[in-house]
């Protein structure tokens, strides 16, 4: 899922001061799991906006609004011409949600009201974890599965620098070395010799460095395009 | 002879190699390179030029080292992969050669968040590149060197020919894996290794046992790391801080006593625990040599350079042997 957390309320309201409806917006899926952007967040951060509007004597209209994804047209469409009668929406949804969203709202700005972290897991509740990169090119079957793109501090493809302390990584004495955690893991799985190869360089254009990335099914698409080119039919969907 | 470097030669020839470390300033002036490069001069083989060590800017690697170099001191240049992709790190290694640079190590570098350990503000807050780890450089330049071959393919006329390092630390976790772990960077292409400070003799040769028994002390050649204590304070900060080194309480316990010998005197406090340094630098020098499967030493003497002459003269590895052309 994606992991976010909630930005400070003085970075809020700098954002939305000079509106005059606002729309606080969550997102009912990861980010809510993550207690940052779902519904309740959002009811919220729209009750702390009201507070301050206030506090400052500012005329405001606050509401908040969730739908379960931010990332699918048709979980929004349903509600999108009410979301553009406010001056701002401010999504609570992770970034993609909010890209996906000022896509659609034409003239209505959409603002952040989280900062989106890392694709990450619930290591126990309230404590999440970044365990994947998103790199494009998997390669976690050749160290016991756990990711040296997203959990070494320095990426590193061939084992760990000097750095492990404890098992911990130099950055801080709260981030396990995960070189340390594969080479414990590979040593039960009694792979270990599959560490001993060098990994070349590996190409990071499958990464963000390849420039924005998109993914496109074919088979999909082409469904698509035929079921858009059909005419309609009687007692049928086009 | 794969560079023709002095290292190279001195260590071709059997005879017990000595490296030195020289760290930049953070400033713009070159005297203080030209100092320290006038200090370690005829008192080692080659000396490493750190490359913003602790991940605080200095004086480039690249350009301290053609310092040192005019000043006759044979430079090992630093090149961590923090701070620059693959294109930059060639474009520097053929920079470097085309000045006559011949060694280079390969590191990964201290994290940006290391900051000399937060004695300095550093830059903290900078991305890393790590493009590209220490094993991946490492053939990187074996193969500009041996193939004349960028790593994208692309053909290099003139190719820089580097006698090429590594680092190692040798009992860091997972201890088990730094055996495999050297074997990665020789197998990568390390014709040399200077392995991380030792002050626990034991425990770093029952490492050399390991690597003897894999053979991969005759296909690179392995200058055992020593750091010159300056003061009980540094070495148990090294124990406890430092990874990968451990530190006998019985030289803690040394400098403890030489420091108290000085009474209220700090002047005497600090010159007292110098000398107990030098001598525990001394004693270790003549352990480290002593392993099975090591072919000289890398002695640090952080920010104390002038003390190296002493060092190498004391430990019976003055003079330095000469190499014409080299």
């Amino acid at each position: 899922m994606i992991v976010g957390s909630q930005k400070p309320i003085e970075e809020i309201w700098s954002m939305v001061k000079d509106f005059k409806k606002v729309l606080v917006f969550g997102c009912n899926t990861c980010v809510a799991i993550c207690h940052a952007g779902g519904e309740k967040e959002a009811a919220t951060i729209a009750s702390l906006i009201r507070m301050r509007a206030g506090q400052e004597g500012k005329a405001m209209e606050v509401n908040h609004m969730g739908v379960m994804r931010h990332c699918e047209p048709e979980y929004f469409d349903p509600v999108i011409e009410e979301v553009k009668s406010y001056d701002l929406v401010l999504s609570t949804a992770c970034g993609v949600g909010v890209n996906f969203l000022s896509d659609r709202t034409g003239t209505i700005p959409v603002y952040p009201g989280i900062n989106t972290s890392f694709y990450g897991a619930v290591e126990a509740p309230g404590f999440f974890k970044e365990l994947c990169a998103g790199c494009g090119d998997c390669i976690v079957h050749l160290t016991g599965g756990l990711c040296p793109i997203a959990r070494c501090s320095k990426t590193l493809m061939n084992g760990p620098c000097g750095g492990t302390n404890h098992g911990k990584c130099e950055v801080s004495n709260e981030v396990d070395c995960v070189w340390y955690l594969i080479v414990e893991r590979m040593k039960k799985l009694g792979t270990l010799e599959k560490l001993s190869e060098v990994l070349p360089p590996r190409n990071w254009s499958t990464s963000r460095d390849g420039g924005p990335r998109r993914v496109s099914v074919e088979h999909i698409r082409e469904y698509e395009e035929q079921e858009a080119q059909k005419p309609e039919t009687a007692g049928g969907k086009k | 002879m794969k560079s023709g470097s002095n290292l190279e030669q001195v260590i071709s020839s059997g005879v017990p190699a000595v490296t030195a470390e020289l760290g930049p300033p953070m400033s713009a002036d070159p005297h203080e390179v030209i100092k320290k490069a006038q200090q370690l001069k005829g008192f080692c083989d080659a000396a490493n030029i750190t490359d913003c060590q602790t991940a605080v800017v200095r004086i480039s690697s690249i350009a301290a080292a053609a310092i040192a170099f005019q000043q006759g001191l044979e430079p090992v240049m630093q090149m961590t992969c923090r701070d620059r992709n693959r294109i930059a790190m060639q474009a520097d290694l053929l920079g470097a050669a085309a000045l006559g640079l011949k060694n280079c190590l390969c590191l990964a570098g201290d994290h940006q968040k290391f900051s000399a350990a937060g004695r300095l503000k550093g830059h903290p807050g900078a991305k890393n590149v790590y493009d590209v780890d220490t094993c991946q450089l490492v053939g990187i330049l074996k193969k500009m060197r041996d193939e004349g071959k960028q790593e994208g393919g692309d053909p290099i006329e003139v190719a820089p020919k580097f006698f090429i390092g590594a680092s190692w630390t040798p009992m860091a976790d997972p201890v088990d894996f730094r055996p495999i772990n050297l074997m990665k960077k020789v197998n990568a292409g390390a014709d040399f290794i200077q392995t991380q400070g030792i002050y626990d003799i034991e425990g770093f040769r029952s490492q050399m046992a390991k690597i003897v028994n894999m053979g991969l002390h005759e296909r690179t050649a392995i200058l055992g790391g020593i750091i010159v204590p300056k003061s009980a304070m540094m070495l148990k900060y090294m124990d406890s801080s430092v990874a990968g080194v451990s530190v006998p309480k019985s030289l803690i316990d040394r400098m403890n006593k030489a420091k108290a010998a000085a009474g209220e005197d700090k002047k005497k406090m600090r010159e007292l625990q110098e000398q107990e340094g030098i001598k525990i630098t001394i004693e270790l020098i003549h352990q480290v040599l002593e392993t099975p499967g090591i072919k000289g030493v890398h002695i640090q003497a952080i920010e104390w350079e002038s003390a190296i002459e002493g060092i190498v003269k004391e430990a019976g590895l003055y003079p330095r042997p000469t190499f014409p052309g080299a």
